[in-house]
């Protein structure tokens, strides 16, 4: 397979993964979650790497997963004081998470091989040399088996716990009163947020990852009332932009990751136009 | 040179470079923190990051059609483009079911996707002269000169004028739109005003803190003054200082080590100030809050004792009975660390004469317990016979009114009552010190 296969194959795989789950996202109005959450992940990031000093996935995954938990929860906390609104928490929680990701990586510059800019941008295009070998045997990039990883993870969460999340999703009080914990899925949502952010931006950047997460799942949401066909649209709109945004960026000599993002905008407000058109004449 | 040198060369301002460095983080400061307050009470919080995020494609813009760079051109581009993001947010929220938070987020990565698009595009092109302009994404305080910080100080006096002739009138829109349209204010237009200020806070803020962190500086130091006070005014100045506070901190380590980005550091000194204010204000901060709930429990303890003390007395009139401590905490349901505290403080107060292991009413605490009763049984009267509710429902409301009723309310209630002598359980109101009855 031609490197610029590999490069598709990775975009679409991140953006699916992520408008699945960014789906749930942007229908529980907490969107700027997605955002927030990929910023906060970076300290965790940063402390794994100095305490195991190598790019493990493991170490890092768990770092990240934690330091974006703790984003969720002391957001969630911060807005249940009734002192702040949960936006400005939010807001206040992952700049502060994020100012010490980057001054850990300011005071240990000669330890972490990680910069603040490689994690916004992300190189998608050098994905394809990265690649899994067992025994010599070549399995393809890295990035493709962790974001293939990701993905069927997230579709499994998707379809195990569809009733749940729906429930949640759309009626917390009702899911208490069944006996499912809308705190708990939340949580559980989160965890599976962060998890993606984490895989996700390693390889492709957080600027992607954030777009991914809102666009294709705001997207469908003009365009259908259904929540299946919302899934299944939002996966549909993400791997377009991935498609558009390698062509686009190689088009300009551009950034991919930063392109891809640029597609998703331009997709919606097409979308957003053409979705009103009728109800305007 | 040591930390120390260093330190009193920045502080002492001896130097004209750190003189324009600190004036210009300050203004930054001062300007994001006071509008920041705007967006913190419109729970728009979330708006200066999508912002300053939109703000890149300009910069961008700005070099690839001047081919250098321009301090006031990239700004002018910033806030072009953020602008423009800043209208696109309002559109989609007014026009599509999308809501505030994905359309933030839309505006958001889109823009600052096309941003990186342009950097890494001029990158390519490799001209050279373009170093530096990645700066904008964490902000270099140290890199302020002159010019810039004439520039800013125009904008920041024009920032202050605006909002100082208009405050009225934001702080209208801010808190009740509907009033303000009603009163035939402009609200769309006076909101228009307000977001491009706030645009033009988020573009000077651009050089010092960068895109990625803008946020923190229009929100941190108003969420911080918020928990002081709950007056405007004040609010909008506090969140300035905070700013202004951690502008010259963040110019300080700027200082200290270049090679830090600054963008950082003020926030973490102003989350810092956050954390103490959301711990520590009084009245609203977590800690008094805490303290006032603690309280509340005491006195409820405290009268409860008082209370089933006396009403054991009642039947024999003998109020000043003395009973162990197991005995009391079967009359009610206290948890026995409480009772005890509550015995403890009540002893102290003399209101409670302990002997050996029992415990009774001194006269003093005879007549705290008589009042007490007193109220509860008064306000079941009242809610028996005015609300009309039926007796059995009123205990429990009488219960939390104990502890409110102040002795002028008391009155009132006896006055209005007619001095009952029963409540609806038919049990006995006491009046008078029994005692001195007696």
């Amino acid at each position: 397979m031609s490197p610029d296969l590999w490069v598709i194959l990775t975009g679409i795989l991140a953006a699916a993964a992520c408008a699945l789950i960014g789906s749930y996202l942007v229908l529980r109005q907490n969107a700027m979650l997605g955002d927030a959450i990929s910023h906060a992940v970076l300290p965790g990031l940063v402390l794994a790497f100095l305490v195991t000093s190598s790019r493990n996935v493991v170490p890092m995954i768990i770092g990240a997963g934690a330091a974006g938990l703790l984003t969720a929860y002391v957001t969630e906390t911060l807005g249940s004081t009734g002192r702040l609104y949960r936006d400005a928490a939010m807001a206040i929680v992952f700049t502060l998470l994020f100012s010490i990701g980057v001054i850990l990586i300011a005071v240990f510059a000669g330890q972490v091989d990680l910069d603040q800019e490689c994690v916004l941008y992300g190189e998608i295009a050098y994905t394809p040399w990265d690649t899994v070998v067992i025994g010599g045997a070549d399995f393809g990039p890295r990035a493709v088996w962790i974001l293939g990883g990701v993905l069927l993870a997230n579709l499994l969460f998707v379809l195990l716990f569809y009733k749940q999340l729906t429930i949640c999703t759309f009626d917390p009080h009702l899911a208490s009163s069944v006996g499912i914990s809308a705190r708990l899925w939340h949580y559980l949502l989160m965890t599976m947020v962060s998890l993606t952010v984490v895989a996700a931006f390693e390889s492709v950047g957080a600027i992607l990852v954030v777009a991914m997460l809102i666009i294709p799942g705001a997207t469908a949401y003009l365009l259908t009332q259904r929540l299946t066909h919302l899934l299944v649209l939002s996966v549909i709109i993400g791997a377009l932009c991935a498609v558009g945004g390698f062509y686009g960026a190689s088009y300009f000599n551009a950034s991919i990751a930063g392109f891809m993002a640029v597609v998703g905008g331009v997709i919606f407000g097409v979308t957003a136009v053409l979705t009103r058109w009728p109800r305007r004449a | 040179m040591d930390i120390w040198d260093l330190t009193y060369r920045f502080f002492s301002l001896a130097d004209a470079n750190v003189r324009w460095v600190v004036a210009g983080s300050m203004l930054l400061g001062g300007a994001a923190g006071g509008l920041g307050s705007f967006a913190f009470l419109q729970k728009r919080s979330l708006l200066g990051d999508a912002l300053a995020h939109a703000a890149l494609p300009g910069v961008g813009l700005a070099f690839l059609l001047a081919g250098r760079k321009d301090f006031l051109l990239l700004l002018l581009g910033a806030a072009t483009t953020g602008w423009i993001g800043s209208l696109l947010v309002n559109a989609i929220v007014r026009h599509t079911k999308i809501k505030l938070d994905a359309a933030l987020g839309i505006i958001l990565t889109s823009f600052f996707g096309l941003g990186i698009v342009f950097l890494t595009a001029i990158q390519k092109s490799g001209s050279g002269a373009q170093a530096g302009l990645d700066k904008f994404l964490f902000g270099q305080a140290a890199a302020m000169g002159k010019n810039d910080v004439i520039v800013l100080a125009i904008l920041g006096l024009v920032l202050l004028t605006v909002i100082t002739i208009g405050f009225r009138r934001f702080t209208l829109i801010t808190f009740d739109p509907d009033f303000a349209r009603a009163a035939g204010l402009k609200v769309g237009w006076l909101q228009f005003v307000l977001t491009t200020m706030i645009v033009c806070a988020v573009t000077i803020g651009l050089q010092a803190v960068g895109v990625v962190l803008m946020a923190a500086m229009l929100i941190t130091p108003a969420a911080a003054a918020r928990q002081w006070t709950d007056r405007l005014p004040l609010m909008v100045a506090l969140a300035s200082l905070f700013g202004i506070l951690s502008g010259v901190l963040g110019a300080y380590v700027s200082f200290l080590a270049p090679r830090f980005p600054t963008g950082p550091w003020m926030v973490v000194a102003v989350s810092a100030v956050f954390a103490f204010s959301i711990l520590l204000a009084p009245r609203r901060g977590v800690i008094s809050r805490v303290r006032t709930h603690l309280n509340n429990r005491r006195t409820m303890t405290r009268d409860h004792v008082l209370k089933v003390l006396f009403k054991a007395g009642q039947e024999s009139r003998r109020w000043a009975a003395s009973y162990p401590f197991e005995k009391i905490s079967q009359m009610w349901s206290f948890a026995p660390r409480d009772l005890r505290r509550g015995l403890r403080s009540l002893n102290r107060q003399g209101l409670l004469k302990k002997d050996g292991r029992t415990f009774g009413l001194t006269d003093l605490g005879v007549g705290e317990g008589a009042r007490v009763l007193r109220r509860h049984r008064l306000w079941e009267v009242y809610l028996t016979r005015f609300l009309e509710l039926p007796e059995d429902h009123v205990h429990r409301d009488a219960e939390d009114m104990e502890q409110v009723l102040t002795p002028e309310m008391e009155e009132l209630l006896e006055k209005l009552l007619d001095h009952p002598e029963y409540d609806p359980h038919r049990q006995e109101i006491p009046y008078v010190n029994p005692k001195e009855q007696a």
